[in-house]
């Protein structure tokens, strides 16, 4: 298992077209693979996540989504992702096909693409008006007779989450909040891991998890590759940029203006942080 | 109102839904009004109360109000941190949360909540964030609580879209009361100070029933107002 430049590891794995999960639930996002995806023009993706944010916002507004598989489309404590909602709304860049979901049933999803089940079975999804709209079947419990959801499992063609450390080998450690970190990476077919630190031994953690190598088909060091988010350990949530991305992402031509400065004409996630910095500087 | 408050509706709203958290209560907690209820009561009456915000982080005590339900202090302070399958299939499905906290885009009179659309889902005027946890929450936990500022675009007669269902409303706590269920429907049961029923009927969109025991909220206590102003240092709402 190879430690791969980032931009290598996505022009490797991911295609046109492929169904990608970037996972990262509050933490541990992995906003700089989802640059790459931009710098490097995909198109056509069927993008999932749990709750898609600021970096699904960008991936929707540059036009490399197809389709969006989610439970929570919002800008955490601020309000509406402007971007998601032009897609969706207005079909700006281009539509949006939405597959809905709640939080339990994406969870049950990938708990189920881990396992190689086919579906996910769960308690939920009873009463509201969301079935009809989405890939949910009932299914009745051959001992009970209990009505029960089903939901089709997630097997996205690649699985990328960002984690805090890998060792030369390739192995990987999370902690914090886990979100569906290993469940992503497992129901994949392929995967990256982005990391703030390669070492040379991983010291456990309490409350640790480890993603053994064979598991993981390319780590790639990305030092703060999750910010805005934040890495346990590492360094905080960068609050004030959710708040300042309302203004960014509110208009087109602004959102636009911005990705270019800050990711287009940025190499990696070290130039992308520095031309922030000189952002806030002028 | 013609009284001076020497506090907000913000705070009323707290103190109204944290002192219906009994000590040692289990509560499943998101951003903004709840998580200020659920922290206040642990610091006053109900020291012993769980929070658990949907991150995986449970029994987290945070010093300051989180600003996204995953901030790096719930882990930090958390009895224990649990991946996100886990949390809804072992913890909420497996029926060990007393109270789940609600807010929404609309609400009707049987305390069902949309927070998916504002108009139809294929073509939406507005596109709300959508479910997240709420759909299994509603039906997962014993008690649900709702906290939202009453009007009538919020309370309305008609849902746009049905995001969750009320069977387990208990209460609303919004800004001028409280409705509690009676008899299949959400009543007016309670008023803040200085609001008159006129106010809470205006603020509605239905037809708004108001119970016969109508009574009024306590103001909150100097008390209650010190902790919920030292709980709020990190600016948000």
């Amino acid at each position: 298992m190879p430690i791969l430049p980032l931009s290598d590891a996505v022009s490797d794995f991911v295609r046109d077209g492929d169904t990608v999960a970037l996972e990262g639930f509050t933490h541990l996002i992995p906003h700089a693979a989802a640059h790459d995806l931009i710098r490097q023009g995909r198109r056509e993706l069927t993008l999932i996540r749990m709750t898609p944010d600021l970096a699904y916002d960008q991936l929707i507004g540059m036009g490399c989504a197809r389709k969006l598989v989610f439970s929570w489309g919002g800008n955490p404590g601020v309000g509406s992702l402007h971007r998601l909602r032009d897609a969706v709304e207005n079909g700006w860049p281009a539509p949006l096909e939405l597959e809905e979901h709640s939080h339990a049933g994406m969870a049950a999803a990938y708990a189920a693409g881990a396992a190689n089940l086919p579906f996910g079975v769960l308690r939920g999804y009873r009463g509201g008006d969301l079935p009809p709209h989405t890939r949910v079947a009932t299914i009745e419990c051959p001992f009970t007779g209990e009505k029960l959801a089903a939901v089709p499992a997630h097997r996205p063609d690649v699985g990328i989450v960002h984690a805090q450390q890998a060792d030369r080998r390739g192995n990987v450690q999370i902690w914090g909040i886990l979100g569906v970190q290993k469940e992503t990476v497992l129901a994949s077919r392929t995967s990256i891991v982005t990391v703030e630190e390669v070492v040379d031994e991983l010291e456990l953690v309490p409350g640790g998890i480890v993603l053994p190598s064979w598991v993981v088909d390319a780590v790639c060091l990305a030092p703060g590759g999750a910010h805005p988010s934040y890495a346990h350990g590492y360094y905080d949530r960068d609050n004030d940029f959710y708040v300042a991305w309302d203004a960014i992402s509110r208009d087109r031509e602004t959102f636009l203006a911005w990705m270019k400065r800050h990711v287009l004409e940025t190499a990696d996630v070290a130039e992308y942080r520095a031309s922030l910095e000189e952002h806030v500087a002028a | 109102m013609s009284t001076t408050l020497t506090y907000t509706a913000d705070e009323m709203m707290a103190v109204e839904a944290a002192r219906r958290l009994d000590d040692g209560t289990v509560c499943f907690v998101g951003i903004g009004l709840p998580s200020l209820a659920a922290n206040l009561a642990r610091r006053t009456h109900a020291p012993r109360c769980v929070l658990i915000y949907e991150s995986g982080t449970i029994g987290a005590k945070p010093t300051e109000l989180p600003l996204s339900i995953g901030d790096g202090e719930l882990a930090e302070t958390a009895d224990s941190v649990v991946p996100v399958p886990e949390m809804f299939a072992y913890w909420l499905q497996g029926g060990r949360i007393d109270v789940g906290f609600l807010g929404a885009a609309q609400i009707d009179r049987f305390g069902r909540l949309n927070s998916t659309v504002i108009g139809d889902y294929d073509h939406p005027r507005v596109r709300l964030p959508g479910g997240g946890g709420a759909p299994e929450i509603a039906l997962g936990v014993r008690d649900v609580f709702v906290m939202l500022r009453q009007s009538p675009r919020t309370f309305v007669e008609q849902l746009d879209f049905v995001t969750s269902l009320g069977d387990r409303v208990r209460v609303v706590v919004t800004d001028l009361g409280m409705l509690e269920p009676r008899d299949g429907e959400l009543t007016l049961t309670r008023l803040h100070p200085g609001v008159t029923v006129e106010e809470a009927q205006e603020a509605t969109g239905w037809d708004l029933r108001v119970a016969d025991d109508l009574g009024e909220s306590e103001p909150p206590t100097d008390a209650e107002l010190a902790v919920l102003r030292s709980l709020r240092t990190k600016g948000s709402s």
